[in-house]
């Protein structure tokens, strides 16, 4: 293991999982708990990255995360109105927004496709100065995101026991029945969404500040890379409480990282990677249902066996 | 407690689907009247009581919940006074949370007094596993459970159990224990009148079986075409057989079906 995978790409799996789990934590409010296939993200994710890359430009490193996802909420609101007030199919309603911010994310990044945040001051930057330390300077990044996670998957597991957190989910769950329940379901799509724009927003911050750097590219593809970061979190951890299932989210994305880092190590071309990223994804989703599939295939030929010349067949 | 006041609605008018499904229908209900309804598929039942939770809008007419016009009151603002249970044991609890969130959503639904991010609080813990094992199905010790785990009957006493954890203005039971296996429907059944019984619920029932439509309750209407045709109480109920009340809906239906074709021939 320690031939293929050195400590610096084991640091790196690490750390882009944590960073990059907050989108699949977004995808999991609004794909498995509100049952929305919110495409969004995309153009959202890019959003963050290039509100947080002015902010922090403008001198304002850790406002930049908070501006940042305060326009990841009005993305998430769009999208939200969109599907509740106007009737727009939720599919539709996110490609929709989509589409749109890719001209509000060039605007935001003053019509320049790429900027770059050297020289300035990024949480990263000002966190590396705390100590000379050896073991600090090669992990206080990952201390920096994982703290910033597990924050998030506190947070966001207390929210989701709560009154308001337990209707969401129950919109999600069973539309019908919190018609039922006196609950406003457009109400609970729209604040659903809105957390999982901050959340997605804020990934694209945090990436912006970690690379130094925004491109009206990088959020291309990433709907597809948490969604298996997501699959890959479900099928290793789908019982227990909200706490652990989020965290689960978080292991998955670590685990997608390093799959991408074999990749790479396995002389794959960068450019390769989104073709990667792709198979990745199609295995993980697929993955549950073929398992079942060999399963009841197995059960039948063993049945077939036992019921030994009844040449029944289908 | 709930009066409506000739309620009509047409679904899909001006095109070939144009149903009148329900025509000018009033009803009153007294408090802690439990009615049962008959009438074959296609009669009206399901629309009457949409027509009442607002899954849509009825055309005409008026409808009072406890005094209250609620005519054009959106429906999650309605379901607040409303319990409803269906004929899909599935449709009244959310499948992927456990027991005790689903109660407490229910709890949430009719008292109003939690805070948006109020949690479940051991008192609501208490009372929640008090109000199941009145259930006496051992739900009580599975309350970290998920619903989805649980049999069709299991899942129809506690969507009964949320409806009523507190006292909606009226229970609509739409066929509620049709799709159970006959000993399970019984007991939900039993657990119906029961509930109802002890809190006086104003309650309307929807059944297919003649029987029951005679026996549960104080009350059996008949409806037909979109019609209430029929609506016995009192001395003339209990005397009744099933027989006398096929007869009774048989005339009905018929000189309803009568005019029906003079209107068409002339």
């Amino acid at each position: 293991m320690a031939a293929i995978f050195t400590m610096s790409i084991i640091q790196r799996a690490l750390e882009l999982g944590c960073i990059y789990a907050l989108i699949a934590i977004a995808l999991y409010i609004s794909f498995t708990l509100l049952n929305i296939a919110d495409l969004s993200t995309d153009g959202c994710f890019t959003l963050g990255c290039a509100v947080g890359a002015m902010v922090t430009m403008a001198g304002h490193p850790i406002l930049a995360f908070f501006m940042a996802m305060g326009a990841g909420v009005c993305s998430g609101f769009v999208t939200a109105f969109l599907q509740t007030k106007m009737g727009v199919q939720s599919i539709l309603a996110g490609i929709i927004v989509n589409t749109g911010l890719y001209t509000i994310n060039l605007a935001v990044m003053g019509f320049s496709s790429n900027i770059n945040l050297y020289g300035c001051d990024t949480l990263f930057s000002i966190a590396k100065n705390v100590s000379e330390n050896k073991v600090y300077r090669d992990w206080y990044e990952f201390g920096i995101v994982f703290a910033v996670v597990l924050a998030v998957c506190l947070v966001l597991a207390w929210f989701l026991n709560t009154s308001l957190g337990l209707s969401i989910r129950a919109t999600g769950d069973n539309e019908h029945m919190v018609k039922a329940s006196s609950i406003n379901p457009g109400r609970m799509v729209t604040v659903g969404l809105c957390i999982s724009g901050s959340l997605t927003a804020l990934s694209g911050a945090i990436l912006g500040q970690y690379q130094k750097s925004c491109d009206i590219n990088f959020g291309t593809g990433q709907v597809t890379i948490a969604l298996a970061s997501l699959v890959i979190g479900g099928t290793l951890i789908h019982k227990g409480g909200m706490f652990k299932r989020i965290l689960g989210v978080v292991f998955g994305s670590c685990l997608y990282r390093f799959i991408a880092a074999l990749a790479l190590r396995l002389s794959l071309p960068t450019e390769a990677m989104k073709l990667v990223s792709a198979v990745i994804v199609a295995a993980a989703i697929s993955f549950p249902y073929l398992k079942e599939k060999a399963g009841f295939i197995k059960k039948r030929s063993g049945m077939r066996k036992t019921a030994a010349g009844g040449g029944t067949g289908e | 407690m709930l009066s409506i006041r000739n309620i009509s609605k047409t679904f899909h008018p001006g095109t070939v689907n144009e149903k009148t499904a329900l025509k000018s229908v009033s009803l009153e209900m007294k408090s802690g009247d439990f009615a049962t309804i008959v009438g074959s598929n296609g009669a009206g039942k399901s629309t009457l009581f949409n027509a009442i939770t607002g899954a849509f809008y009825v055309d005409e007419g008026q409808i009072l919940l406890g005094g209250e016009d609620i005519t054009f009151k959106k429906e999650y603002l309605r379901s607040k006074d409303i319990g409803h249970l269906f004929q899909d044991p599935l449709l009244g609890t959310a499948p992927h949370m456990t027991i005790e969130e689903n109660m407490a959503l229910a709890y949430m639904r009719a008292s109003g007094r939690h805070s948006p991010f109020g949690h479940i609080s051991k008192k609501d813990k208490e009372l929640f596993r008090e109000q199941l094992s009145l259930l006496d199905m051992g739900l009580e010790d599975r309350m970290k459970n998920p619903v989805g785990l649980l049999s069709g009957g299991q899942r129809q006493a506690l969507t009964l159990l949320m409806a009523t954890v507190v006292t909606p203005k009226i229970l609509l039971l739409d066929e509620h224990t049709a799709a159970l296996d006959p000993a399970t429907a019984e007991k939900v059944l039993e657990l119906t009148k029961k509930i109802v019984a002890q809190r006086g619920i104003t309650c309307l029932m929807v059944t297919h079986n003649m029987h029951q439509a005679l026996e549960t309750g104080n009350r059996t209407l008949m409806m037909y075409n979109g019609r209430i045709i029929l609506d016995v109480t009192g001395k003339e109920r209990e005397n009744m057989t099933v027989e006398e009340l096929l007869e009774k809906f048989k005339k009905q239906a018929g000189e309803l079906l009568d005019n029906d074709r003079i209107l068409l021939s002339s």
